[in-house]
């Protein structure tokens, strides 16, 4: 029953990157590397998504947007921070406007360094995010189920 | 000319399967909701796995979308209003009761009528939430519903002006050649049959594509097994949508299958090589096709009846 690592749907977020690692990200998808092979799907929609790519070092105008964007996507999720500057704040780190790695915002799973990541780089982080999100789902299994026997001893 | 209109002058027909045995009908519904999922998962697989190929690429497994469903039935159930449930419910039984109702040899206009109703049930549970992008894939579903509908219903009026019945067991067990009096309502429907599957030009409310700009359109706001439910809903569709590809080659069975896989080949082809057009050309083009094809062919029709008797 482990549907869900076969079948990740992916949203990318871009928290004020350069757009190089966006443009890679996207480079994913041609024929050259092509993972819908692996059942990966980019959706625009976070309600559908299960591993959410992050590019960026997160500024003051969209921390909020990628908070909410977290938010909506339904358990089990995991988070790739995709590039150096979504990872620590790059070279940007001590800008003044700049949280510094979308981690100091929501918890972060899988970190892929670069500038910019290489394609390669990010299908392995969503490959490794995969066995992560398989975790994240028995835990949310077990917890429902524990609770379920939980209201079954005392009724 | 022995046409059909000299054909079953006084038989009385209607009323279901003559020669079958009463629980004939039910039999093939039962098969009809067994196999249909089934059947319906792997057109769909097959058909992201030709599309993947004609783009150059591998393309995911055959049963990917098995394994996508499965997987939404693994997620946290997030509803955003209560009666979304509903709804999506509804669309997935009406949806299984148009195609029962179809697979049982049941009146092709009580099967329009369930197969519409059951789209209004999703366009329904898009207005239900709160999301703009929802409400403009809900409005695109209703122009596309709107577009369609047309040419549908000439099609099961063509269908009764050929064999004079509108039980599709009637229809089949005919034995006439039905696409030779129906050229053009078959090319109509073949038009119909690309917006029904969702496919570019004619993906507006919602695609299978990375297509976001308005999201993902109507599905915009449903999401873990209330998707599983349309996903599951659109493969029912797929079968029953090809079911009336069958009835216009229905005394030939192996040109009938041999008839489906082209079109749906043609229908993936066209997929593939075409943008998605605005609402107003959707609306258009299919107007435009029901009212010249469909209605210049039972015009034709309406003639050789009264001339040839």
């Amino acid at each position: 029953m482990t549907y869900l690592k076969k079948s990740p749907w992916i949203i990318h977020y871009d928290a004020s990157s350069c757009n190089g690692c966006d443009i890679e990200v996207l480079a994913a998808l041609t024929p050259l590397y092509d993972v819908e092979r692996f059942g990966i799907v980019n959706t625009g929609n976070p309600k559908h998504a299960d591993v959410f790519l992050v590019t960026g070092s997160v500024n003051e105008q969209n921390r909020e947007i990628l908070k909410n964007t977290y938010d909506q996507i339904p358990d089990p999720k995991v988070v790739v921070a995709v590039g150096i500057c979504a990872t620590s704040g790059g070279v940007f780190r001590e800008c003044y406007n700049v949280s510094g790695g979308i981690d100091k915002i929501i918890p972060v799973d899988v970190y892929v360094p670069g500038c910019a990541a290489r394609p390669e780089s990010i299908i392995d982080g969503v490959v490794t995010a995969l066995g992560i999100l398989e975790t994240k789902r028995l835990a949310m299994v077990g917890r429902s189920e524990r609770k379920n026997n939980k209201a079954g001893e005392t009724v | 000319m022995l046409g059909p209109f000299a054909y079953c002058r006084d038989t009385p027909r209607g009323g279901g399967l003559m020669t079958a045995g009463p629980f004939e009908p039910i039999i093939n519904a039962i098969v009809y909701i067994l196999l249909a999922p089934v059947v319906g998962g792997l057109i769909a697989g097959i058909d992201r796995k030709v599309t993947a190929r004609m783009q150059g690429r591998v393309g995911p497994p055959i049963l990917q979308p098995f394994y996508d469903v499965g997987k939404l039935f693994e997620k946290e159930d997030v509803v955003v209003t209560t009666t979304q449930n509903f709804y999506v419910l509804s669309y997935l039984v009406f949806m299984v009761v148009a195609g029962a109702l179809f697979f049982s040899g049941g009146d092709m206009l009580l099967v329009i009528f369930a197969f519409t109703l059951s789209h209004i049930f999703l366009v329904l549970g898009a207005y239900a939430s709160f999301s703009p992008y929802s409400h403009i894939g809900a409005e695109r579903e209703l122009i596309q519903i709107i577009a369609y509908e047309p040419m549908i219903i000439f099609t099961a009026v063509g269908m009764y002006m050929v064999t004079r019945s509108f039980f599709v067991s009637s229809i089949v067990s005919s034995g006439i050649p039905i696409i030779l009096y129906l050229p053009g309502v078959f090319f109509g429907y073949l038009i119909v049959l690309t917006i029904k599957l969702r496919k570019s030009p004619f993906d507006l409310s919602t695609s299978h594509h990375a297509h976001q700009e308005i999201v993902k359109g109507i599905t915009t706001d449903f999401s873990g097994p209330n998707l599983g439910k349309i996903e599951i809903a659109h493969w029912f569709e797929y079968v029953f949508l090809i079911g009336v590809v069958y009835l216009f080659f229905g005394w030939n069975p192996l040109l009938a299958i041999a008839a489906i896989i082209i079109a749906y080949f043609l229908e993936i082809l066209i997929d593939n090589t075409t943008a998605r057009v605005k609402w107003q050309l959707t609306l258009r083009s299919a107007w435009i096709v029901a009212g010249t094809l469909g209605i210049v062919n039972l015009g034709v029709l309406y003639y050789l009846k009264a001339v040839v008797p």
